[in-house]
Formats: C-alpha cells, sequence, structure tokens
C-alpha cells in the first residue's frame, strides 16, 4: 500500500506569491490559510507515516476544487489515508478524512441511509451514492469525484438545480377531481396498480441516472429519466384518472420527453434504488404511441 | 431582506405540512431550510402511522394507548388532538396521491404495533416516510411555496424584554450556504420552528448527520423553556458502523439475540423470561448493553442478532430489506452470518415547550414536529405516534401563525399556569460561561420594533461568521466528539446519579473549549466547517439541559431509568422537566401534567404489557 506523503506542501507556498498587491485583511487571510494549509500538511504527513505502520488502512484520492481559495481554484487531487473497520462505506471515509486531518473537506450527506439522496458521486468511475458503497467492494487506491456533467461548485459538491427544474418541470404531483363522497372515505387503489408504481416511488433525486446520461449530457434540456421516471409514477396510478394520464402523456412526449432515449441503460445501472428507469420510458413511449394510434 | 408573512424553519414532515397549512389559510408563506426538502429526515421512517380509521377502532382508544404509553406524562388534551386528527390528516395524504400499501378491497392497509389496543399503523411499505416526505413536497411544489433551501438559520429575531413571556418573535437570520450571504428573514405573522430531532448530541444514532437540535437550542436561548429533554428514545437494534436502524420485524419473525458466548441472553441471564427478544425496547437495550459491559460483548461493544434458523425462504419473503440494510451499511450477510446490533439513540421525546395550538411562550414563536414537546409522547414515544404528530400538529402551528381563531388553548406555556421550582443544587456550574448575558442573550437584540430587531440579529449574525472564519483556534470537531461520547456514556439507558454529575464536568470542559472554537477553511462556499461548527454550540446547549433533567428527576419513568430509583413516583413526579435559559443561567422548573382529557381523566396504570 503507498504511502505517499499527500502533495499539499507544494500547494501551500503558491499561495504567497499572490498576497503582494492585497489589502491588509487579504494579507491576513492569506496568512491564516497558509498557515491551515502548513497544519494540514503537516498533519496529514504525520497521518501518512503512521498509515506506513499500519496495515488495515486505505488510500483515498479526492477530488478538490474551490473557486474562492487560492491552491484550490485549479482543481486537484488529495490523498487520505483511512484506517479500515469492518462495515466502512466510502461517506465513513470521507467524514473520517475530513473530522481527522481536512476540515474544509466538502460533501453533501445527512441520513447515511439511502434515503436522503444527498451524496451520489463519482467512484472509481461510477455513479454511486457513497453511504451505500462498502470499501470492501473498491479496488484501491479509491477515486473520489463529484458527478460528472454537472457544474462543480466546491470539492465533491455539485449544483443540483438543472436536476431539481427538470423534476419539477413534469408537473410531479397528484392530480384529480374525483374524491370519495365520505369524509373519512379513501380512494381505492388495486393491490396490483400499487404495485405497478411501487419501484417508481422510490426515487430519492439522488441525480446518479442523469449524470450517468449521455443524452442529457447532449442535451441540456432532455427530462432525464428522473423525471421521466415521476412523470410515469402518476400516469400509471389509476387513481388520477384516464384524462390526468392523457395530459401526462402529452408532457412526457414533448420534444425533449421520451422520444429522446435511446436505451442505454446507463441509468438503470447506476440507480441506487434499482428502479428499472428505461423500463419505465420504454412503456411510456409505448403508451404514447397506443395512445397516438387512438386518436389517428 | 426577506419578507413574508410565516416562515417555517425545517422542511421535514412538520415544516411542509404547516406550509401547506398556513397557505391554505391565506398566508404568504416561506419555508427556510438547511436540507433541500427531500433530503429531510422524515424520509427514513419506516413503520407507520397511527391513525383510528376504522369502525372497529376508536380515537379514544388511541389516546388511552398514547397516555398509557406515555407513563402518564403525556398531556391529555394535545394528546386527544393527535388521535381525534390523525385519521382525517392520514386521509388527506392519501387524496395527495401517497402511495399507501393496500387490502384486497383496495383500502388502505394497517398493521399491529408495539403498545397499540388495534392495527392503526398505516404504513406505505417499509418506506412510510420517504412516501410522506414526497407526497407533501410534491404539494408544495404544486402550491408554488416559497423554499429557500441550503439556508443555514441561525438565529431567532426577538426582542429583548425581561420576561420572556413578552417577548416577540419578527423573524429569522440564516446564511446561505452556498454563497456565504447572511440574511434576515422577516415574518409578520409568526416563525414556526420544525429542525427535527437532535440524535447528534449522542454519537451513535439513527438519526441523520444533520439532526442537531438547532431549532431546540435556538428557541431556548431566544427565552422558551426546553421540556422533558430527559426523555431519549434508544432503539435495541440499530448497526454499530452508522446506526442504521434494523426493524423490530427480525425479533417479530423470531430472530435471536446472542452474547459472545453464545447464550441467548434474553432469558439465559434472566432479563424477560416471558417476552425475550420481544420485550420493550427499553429492557432489549438495557440487557445488551448490560451484557456488553460484563464482558460478553463482541469486540466489546455489540451484540449478534441471528435470523438464519428462519430459513432463505421466509427472509427473503418477509425481511428482504433488512438483508439489504445489513450488506450495504454494515457488510454484513443475514442469510450466512449473525448481524451485529447495539442500541442506539432513536428519539427525543421532549423539546420545545408548545401548547396544543403549537405556539410557544414568545409571542409569534410556534414549534411543531420532533423539535416541539405538546406533549403527546410524554415519556415514552409508542412506536408509529411521531409520524401523526407531524401533520396533526405541523396543521395546527400552520393555521395558527396565518391567523386563524382556534379558540383558547387548555395546556399553557412557560410560567403561566401553576408551575413550581426544582428543588436540587447541581455541585457543577452550568449555562454560559462567564455566567449571565444580556437579557435573550444570542436570541435577542437591543431594540423592539420588528426592523430594528431584525437588523441588529442580522449584524451580530454576521459578526460572529466573520469572527469563526478569521480567528485562530479550535476545530469543534473534536468537542463534538467528545460531548457525543460523554452523552453515549452516561446518559444512555443506564443512569446514576455520580455519572451523571461527572457528565455535567465534561459539558463544562467542552463549553470551555468551545470558547476557542475557529473555522479553519476560509471560503465562503459550502463551507461545511462553518455550519457544522454552529451546530456543535446548539448540541451543547442540548446535551446540558437534558442532563440537567435527568439528574433531577429522581424515579423511573418511561425511558427515563435511574439506578438509584427504581420506580415510578407519581405523588411527586407527574410532573413536566422545564429547562429555561435565563440568559445564561439555567434554571430548572416543573409544572403539571394535564390527565384530564375531554371527557374523561386518565387516572395512571403501571405500563405493563
Ligand atoms: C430511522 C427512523 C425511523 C423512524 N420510523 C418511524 C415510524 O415508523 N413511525 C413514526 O411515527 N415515526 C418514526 N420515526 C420518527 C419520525 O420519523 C421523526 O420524528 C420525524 O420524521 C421528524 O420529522 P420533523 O419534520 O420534525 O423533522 P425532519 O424530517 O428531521 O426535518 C427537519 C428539517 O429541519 C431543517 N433544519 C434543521 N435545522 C435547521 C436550521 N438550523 N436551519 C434551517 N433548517 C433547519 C432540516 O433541513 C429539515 O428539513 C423514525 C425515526 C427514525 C430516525
Ligand atoms: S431514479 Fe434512481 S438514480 Fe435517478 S434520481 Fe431517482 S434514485 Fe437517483
Ligand atoms: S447520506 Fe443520505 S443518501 Fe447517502
Amino acid at each position: 500500500m503507498s504511502t505517499q506523503i499527500p502533495k499539499q506542501t507544494e500547494e501551500s507556498s503558491e499561495t504567497e506569491a499572490e498576497t503582494d498587491v492585497a489589502s491588509k485583511g487579504d494579507e491576513r487571510r492569506a496568512e491564516k490559510r497558509r498557515r491551515a494549509a502548513e497544519e494540514r500538511a503537516r498533519r496529514q504527513a504525520e497521518e501518512a507515516e503512521k498509515a506506513a505502520a499500519d496495515e488495515d488502512t486505505i488510500e483515498l484520492k479526492v477530488f478538490r476544487y474551490d473557486p474562492e481559495v487560492e491552491g484550490k481554484q485549479e482543481p486537484r487531487f488529495d490523498t487520505f489515508h483511512v484506517p479500515f473497520t469492518k462495515g466502512m462505506t466510502v461517506l465513513d471515509a470521507l467524514m473520517y478524512s475530513r473530522d481527522n486531518y481536512d476540515s474544509s473537506l466538502t460533501f453533501r450527506h445527512s441520513c447515511r441511509q439511502a434515503v436522503c439522496g444527498s451524496d451520489a458521486m463519482f467512484v472509481n468511475g461510477g455513479q454511486k451514492l457513497a453511504c451505500k458503497t462498502q470499501i470492501v467492494d473498491l479496488e484501491e487506491p479509491i477515486r473520489v469525484e463529484p458527478l460528472p456533467h454537472a457544474e462543480v461548485e466546491k470539492d465533491l459538491v455539485v449544483d443540483m438545480e438543472h436536476f431539481y427544474d427538470q423534476m419539477e418541470a413534469v408537473e410531479p404531483y397528484f392530480q384529480t377531481d374525483e374524491y370519495p363522497d365520505g369524509e373519512l372515505e379513501e380512494q381505492r387503489q388495486t393491490r396490483e396498480n400499487r404495485e405497478k408504481v411501487k419501484m417508481s416511488t422510490r426515487c430519492i433525486w439522488c441525480g446518479a441516472c442523469m449524470s450517468s446520461c449521455n443524452i442529457a449530457a447532449g442535451d441540456n434540456e432532455y427530462l432525464g429519466p428522473a423525471a421521466i421516471n415521476k412523470a410515469y409514477r402518476f400516469a400509471m396510478d389509476e387513481r388520477e384518472g384516464e384524462e390526468m394520464k392523457q395530459k401526462r402523456l402529452e408532457i412526457i412526449e414533448q420534444e425533449h420527453g421520451v422520444w429522446r432515449c435511446q436505451t442505454q441503460f446507463s441509468c438503470t445501472e447506476v440507480c441506487p434504488k434499482d428502479i428499472p428507469l428505461t423500463e419505465h420510458i420504454q412503456e411510456l413511449k409505448r403508451e404514447a404511441v397506443k395512445n397516438n394510434l387512438k386518436f389517428w | 431582506m426577506h419578507e413574508h408573512d410565516v416562515i417555517v424553519v425545517g422542511a421535514g414532515g412538520a415544516g411542509l405540512r404547516a406550509a401547506i397549512a398556513a397557505q391554505e389559510a391565506g398566508a404568504d408563506v416561506a419555508i427556510v431550510s438547511k436540507l433541500h426538502p427531500v433530503r429531510s429526515h422524515t424520509g427514513a421512517a419506516e413503520g407507520g402511522i397511527n391513525a383510528a380509521l376504522r369502525d372497529a377502532d376508536s380515537w379514544q382508544d388511541h389516546a388511552y394507548d398514547t397516555m398509557k404509553g406515555s407513563d402518564y406524562l403525556g398531556d391529555a388534551p394535545a394528546v386527544e388532538a393527535l388521535c381525534q386528527e390523525s385519521p382525517e390528516e392520514v386521509i388527506q395524504l392519501e387524496h395527495w396521491g401517497m402511495p399507501f400499501s393496500r387490502e384486497e378491497d383496495g383500502r388502505v392497509s394497517q398493521r399491529p404495533f408495539g403498545g397499540l389496543s388495534f392495527p392503526r399503523t398505516t404504513y406505505a411499505g417499509a418506506e412510510t416516510g420517504h412516501q410522506m416526505l414526497h407526497t407533501m413536497y410534491e404539494q408544495v411544489v404544486k402550491r408554488g411555496v416559497t423554499v429557500y433551501d441550503e439556508w443555514h438559520v441561525m438565529d431567532l429575531a426577538v426582542t429583548d424584554e425581561d420576561d420572556p413571556a413578552d417577548r416577540t418573535c419578527h423573524g429569522v437570520v440564516a446564511y446561505d450556504i452556498q454563497s456565504g450571504e447572511v440574511s434576515g428573514f422577516r415574518a409578520d405573522n409568526g416563525v414556526i420552528l420544525a429542525t427535527g430531532g437532535m440524535g447528534q448530541v449522542f454519537d451513535h444514532t439513527t438519526n441523520a448527520v444533520a439532526n442537531t437540535g438547532d431549532g431546540v437550542a435556538m428557541a431556548y436561548r431566544a427565552g422558551v423553556p426546553m421540556e422533558d429533554m430527559e426523555f431519549i428514545q434508544f432503539h435495541p437494534t440499530t448497526l454499530p458502523s452508522t446506526g442504521v436502524l434494523i426493524s423490530e420485524g427480525v425479533r417479530g419473525e423470531g430472530g435471536i439475540l446472542y452474547n459472545s458466548e453464545g447464550e441467548r441472553f434474553m432469558f439465559e441471564h434472566g432479563y424477560a423470561n416471558n417476552d425475550g427478544e420481544l420485550a420493550s425496547r427499553d429492557v432489549v437495550s438495557r440487557a445488551e448493553l448490560t451484557e456488553v459491559n460484563e464482558g460478553r460483548g463482541i469486540e466489546d461493544e455489540y451484540v449478534h442478532l441471528d435470523m438464519r434458523h428462519l430459513g432463505e425462504e421466509r427472509i427473503l419473503d418477509r425481511l428482504e430489506n433488512i438483508l439489504h440494510l445489513a450488506e450495504d451499511f454494515e457488510g454484513a450477510d443475514g442469510l450466512t452470518e449473525p448481524m451485529p446490533v447495539k442500541p442506539g439513540q432513536h428519539y427525543a421525546m421532549g423539546g420545545i415547550e408548545t401548547n396544543e395550538h403549537g405556539e410557544t411562550a414568545i409571542d409569534g414563536l410556534y414549534a411543531a414536529g420532533e423539535c416541539a414537546c405538546a406533549s403527546v409522547h410524554g415519556a415514552n414515544r409508542l412506536g408509529g405516534n411521531a409520524l401523526p404528530e407531524l401533520i396533526v400538529f405541523g396543521k395546527r402551528a400552520g393555521r395558527h401563525a396565518a391567523g386563524e381563531d382556534m379558540g383558547e388553548a387548555t395546556v399553557t406555556t412557560g410560567k403561566d399556569g401553576e408551575w413550581e421550582a426544582a428543588d436540587y443544587e447541581f455541585e457543577i456550574e452550568v449555562g454560559e460561561t462567564g455566567g449571565k448575558g444580556p437579557a435573550a442573550a444570542d436570541g435577542g437584540a437591543v431594540a423592539s420594533d420588528a426592523e430594528s430587531v431584525l437588523g441588529a440579529t442580522v449584524e451580530r449574525a454576521k459578526d460572529r461568521v466573520d469572527e469563526l472564519l478569521a480567528r485562530k483556534g479550535r476545530n469543534h470537531a473534536e468537542i463534538r466528539s467528545k460531548v457525543q461520547e460523554t452523552m453515549t456514556a452516561n446518559v444512555n439507558v443506564f443512569r446514576e446519579e455520580g455519572r451523571l454529575e461527572e457528565t455535567l464536568g465534561d459539558l463544562r470542559e467542552a463549553r470551555e473549549a468551545y470558547k476557542d472554537v475557529a473555522v479553519s477553511d476560509p471560503s465562503r462556499t459550502f463551507n461545511t466547517d462553518l455550519i457544522h461548527t454552529m451546530e456543535t454550540r446548539n448540541i451543547l446547549d442540548i446535551a446540558e439541559a437534558l442532563t440537567m433533567g435527568a439528574l433531577a428527576r429522581k424515579e423511573f419513568r418511561g425511558a427515563h431509568w435511574r439506578k438509584e430509583h427504581q420506580e415510578r413516583k407519581d405523588e411527586n413526579w407527574l410532573k413536566h422537566t422545564l429547562v429555561s435559559w435565563n440568559d445564561g443561567e439555567p434554571e430548572l422548573w416543573y409544572k403539571p401534567t394535564i390527565l384530564e382529557g375531554e371527557n374523561k381523566t386518565y387516572e395512571p396504570k403501571s405500563r405493563s404489557y
């Protein structure tokens, strides 16, 4: 296992040159940053030494970028050595690195159990939820990068706005005009119908599918697998009624809708909730064709 | 500056429901949340929502079960509101399209849950919370409610009168995580706190990393008392490395707990000779910890939950999601090996003191959901009773804040009703290091009109951010983990006087250390170091109030076990614990529990099942 000393030492010295023309405040901040960087480098060096002594350590190469901080404006990779414990996930390793070596290491996370969808990232070249990815299943060194095809805000954090916009473009809410009469009366739904929409309702908005999709990468307006799946979830729900279904099919049939999908299955492969996305898209295409024939 | 009629802080089940209700009542509402709404921890709930929907069931039975489960520390008016309104709220969710599991006849499914006299836990597979959260967020999108997501609320803008009961809340101050901007959010009608749980006070929890009790701590520093904080529910079967919950279902199906010696300790060591593994959550948790403490734990940390004998077919049929959880989060294969489990913090029964309309002692400030204490759970929450609390009290708070007339509340807030001072001397100093601060320290400002109160609070927040970024000092992570460790070691399912006192000492040291805290990441972009540093302050305040309440309560009630006091003492302790910040010198006091409901009084009985 490599115990190479992280290269932060080099970067920290670069920051000084730029402080020449700066104000007092800038100087102070630069000085602070320099010291922080030194401190980090020292700790990392110590850790690397310890790692050499300790067999059970994993090596993580993590993408770093911060538009505001000297030395991080040019994207780079930092190496972290993390003591391995049984059951450790990529998220655990990132948290360990942040809490013990570099508190500026930045990534979204919250639930740690694959329900909040915050921590989709690019691990060893694939879209994964960090909290759901066991270290033992990965080749070392483990490369951790932000989701491709999204703008990087800092380190592993990407801008999710575009993804949210697409999700919200499909009228992602239940609509019906017919409610049962009784005050405490629920709408009826067959078990088969609930089963039919079940997988589609499991989406946690992680964005892994969109990031893996070539079509979405080339066509910024393409709704993308998650939004189409959301439309599927409602179109197939018998409680909404036939009329609504027509409307839903029109939405997904638009120029940047289902017909863009070229059935490459990459979304289905990366979805951490095992949603059969490509199948859902194909089924909507078939429904749309059936529907159009009706009006021929 | 932003301005709305109602500001809702938090976008979990409680916050989303509050926002929808306030908007329906005609208010201009905005949600401010440090996470995007769908990232909220409501999404993690699996089991279900209790609601008396069927003819053979009644809200009265649900109320009776809840009062008994609360070990008679719930307030009957709040409990009755919960049970009366939960059915219509659940049907409302169904009408919004929530994909509940279904019966043959197409109606929503219900299942039995511990402590319930009727199978009234309404569910959507093993992902009820996820479905509920997404269904309500869909409604928020539909209605076009403004959402400021990834804005961390730092402080409440509250006036600074000496008596908290005279203070008014005019808005909040928040930090935009993405840009680093500090901004004021003025609320013309009211602020509703819906910030969720505080599991991060402990180092092993089923709660999310974001559950740091921010709302509870902010309200506390502004002058609202924390209520019944010592009542914390621990869950006996959580995975050791992450705290992910392994549901009771495994034990329900016949899963067995073993110690390192291969003994089925629930029986062999006599913890629960009748119920064994199926004894109540607190009994099983204490048994597991006793095994570990006496050297019969595995790796000195956990015990084994074995389901292999159930056979592959039955496991795949009924417990498939458990197999995935164990594999994904612990690297364990439940089909071929026992799963490691240990007790973990799960739920806070206490929180921000409110009445049954969600109002706090401060005018214009409301709370709902896990951060609030109305109180419906008393000393112990029944499974399936938290989710209905979110929708019932979220809606109530939303309507009230929007100005709807809901009549006089029965539950009192602050020192409005009967109360008594605590008769307890702490050996360790508590509160702000350096003593009492200005009135409403950390929550208030010197002025009284809305504009200047908010302005002053914004300025203070900006200074705070600048200071944390500019100075050199310690990283918060070290302090946070010390607090979590001492709380987990000493204020868990076992509580004894000496160790609780020791904990107050540890917390004192942590407070001292926190005075030198600094953020080493200089960036204004997505500075999570800064956010976590601010959260750690909240964790400290909550840990302290919780420990104070635990020390002073000399009885064993619900989730609160005391070594020296092994029984429930109704003559002295049918009362709520309250801790007021009191501008930096915490004050402990009590108010009586309300056992009188609309038509009946709930006479305390023993909590045996
Ligand atoms: C694993 C698990 C399983 C559970 N299962 C069940 C069950 O089956 N049935 C049941 O009834 N209960 C269950 N519970 C309990 C229940 O899920 C929770 O009590 C409930 O979901 C909390 O909801 P909430 O809306 O109060 O908070 P959350 O959903 O936690 O939302 C809190 C919100 O506040 C925001 N926030 C917090 N701090 C700030 C700040 N400073 N500034 C801005 N925003 C902030 C967050 O961004 C978030 O949006 C379970 C709990 C867990 C952990
Ligand atoms: S469909 Fe799957 S991969 Fe795509 S956002 Fe939803 S959960 Fe993530
Ligand atoms: S941390 Fe929530 S999905 Fe991974």
